[in-house]
């Protein structure tokens, strides 16, 4: 049967990719946010995961306001890098994992979370930078990757306690799939910044830290915290903080297991407008 | 009866839901044409011509030609939607964030490299700071 390993956390600002792009990774600027993921890199290669399920956001790329769905499971053989208006990224393709995919849509739909399924769809910074992170600058990226994109974007996004719940039913879901897989989940974005109006550039150390502490010890409490907390403490964008808690729903320990270790934990102000936060748990 | 919303009261702050949304929606799917090069290529041809071509109001349109970005998010605009318009000008999503502020490009980045604006004071609407 297919088993989680571990969880992944990680912030996905799109200047990171922009600085790798251009070759710009070891310039004094950027050198303690590429230092944080050191451990990822190393890691990963001993851990080498069958298959990364991947919880972002869209940036107004894949989907406009035609169609909004809060919760979308991709369901593709593969998935093109997305041009965001100043070129396409030059990283590798998304090779995807239909099988699981399916399984998993089938498996979570049946447990009341209405699942958008998306069978085409280009990937932005959201899920590039993250995988660019963890997996460095590569011809391929290690493995297949399913995208789960969450709506973030349009205000009401999905509240906390229901994206931890979702992390649990695909928890059920991919120990339910019949065939050996290491599956990772990562939960990205965030952490506290805001990039529009005049209180643009909000930074929270302090309650970043906080969520950060919350999320590896009661991860149940913090899905309670309302949204209006994250948007006044962490700005405007900083909900997107909530999709860290699809991933931390889908560890052991949310259903009666063992907590997790913490194999890494990171923290860096600035990444141009946003508090870079990295956090890496191990089942037990 | 109206629905609750608690974010009323951030100060500087537009929570883009879906009542901004619909007052936004052409302004933002002008924004969204703007993925395809050949779109980007016709707008700086011809900024007004372009806008005209959407149903969007008189004020949105103006709000774009000033690159207010803040007036664009009064009327509906969403940040992600009007960053298109910043990558047709070859901005950063910093000089963007940063222009919305008052303050100049460089106190934008030196603030943030010192560790970005704080939240004492920033909570509230007239909290005093």
């Amino acid at each position: 049967m297919a088993h989680i390993s571990a969880s992944v956390y990680t912030s996905h600002v799109p200047a990171i990719g922009a600085a790798l792009d251009l070759g710009k990774s070891h310039e004094a600027y950027w050198e303690p946010v590429f230092k944080g993921y050191e451990f990822a890199k190393q890691w990963e290669k001993e851990q080498k995961p069958d298959v990364v399920f991947l919880v972002f956001n869209d940036h107004a790329t894949a989907f406009s306001l035609e169609m909004i769905p809060t919760f979308a499971i991709g369901t593709a053989a593969e998935y093109t890098p997305a041009d965001e208006g100043w070129g396409p990224r030059p990283v590798p393709k998304v090779i995807g994992h239909p099988k699981l995919a399916a399984h998993i849509a089938q498996s979570v739909i049946q447990d009341d979370f209405d699942l958008t399924i998306v069978n085409r769809m280009d990937v932005d910074h959201g899920l590039t930078v993250p995988l660019s992170l963890v997996f460095g600058q590569v011809d391929a990226w290690p493995c297949p990757i399913i995208p789960f994109a969450v709506n973030v974007v349009q205000y009401p996004v999905p509240s906390g306690r229901r994206c931890f719940m979702l992390g649990k039913a695909i928890r059920k879901a991919i120990e339910t799939f019949d065939e050996p897989l290491n599956v990772q989940i990562w939960g990205t974005g965030g952490m506290s910044h805001q990039l529009q109006g005049p209180r643009a550039g909000l930074i929270n150390r302090e309650w970043d830290n906080a969520f950060l502490d919350r999320l590896i010890d009661d991860p149940d409490a913090l899905s309670r915290l309302p949204h209006i907390d994250y948007v006044r403490e962490a700005g405007s964008e900083g909900i997107e903080l909530v999709m860290w808690l699809i991933a931390r729903g889908a560890m052991n320990d949310t259903d009666g297991g063992k907590k997790p270790t913490v194999r890494h934990r990171f923290y860096h102000v600035p990444a141009s407008n946003t508090a870079v936060g990295h956090l890496i748990l191990e089942n037990n | 009866m109206s629905l609750d919303k608690p974010y009323m009261d951030v100060p500087g702050t537009t929570i883009f839901d879906a009542d901004k949304s619909r007052e936004g929606y052409h302004l933002n799917q002008f924004c969204m044409s703007l993925m395809k090069a050949e779109n980007r290529t016709r707008f700086k041809a011809g900024e007004r011509a372009y806008l005209d071509e959407w149903p969007m109001s008189e004020e949105q349109k103006q709000a774009v030609l000033d690159r207010d970005l803040n007036r664009c998010i009064q009327l509906g605009g969403n940040i992600y939607f009007l960053a298109k318009i910043g990558a047709t000008d070859g901005k950063s999503f910093q000089q963007m964030a940063g222009s919305m502020t008052g303050m100049s490009e460089e106190a934008y980045r030196d603030m943030m490299v010192k560790g970005g604006r704080s939240i004492e004071g920033n909570r509230y609407t007239g909290e005093k700071k």
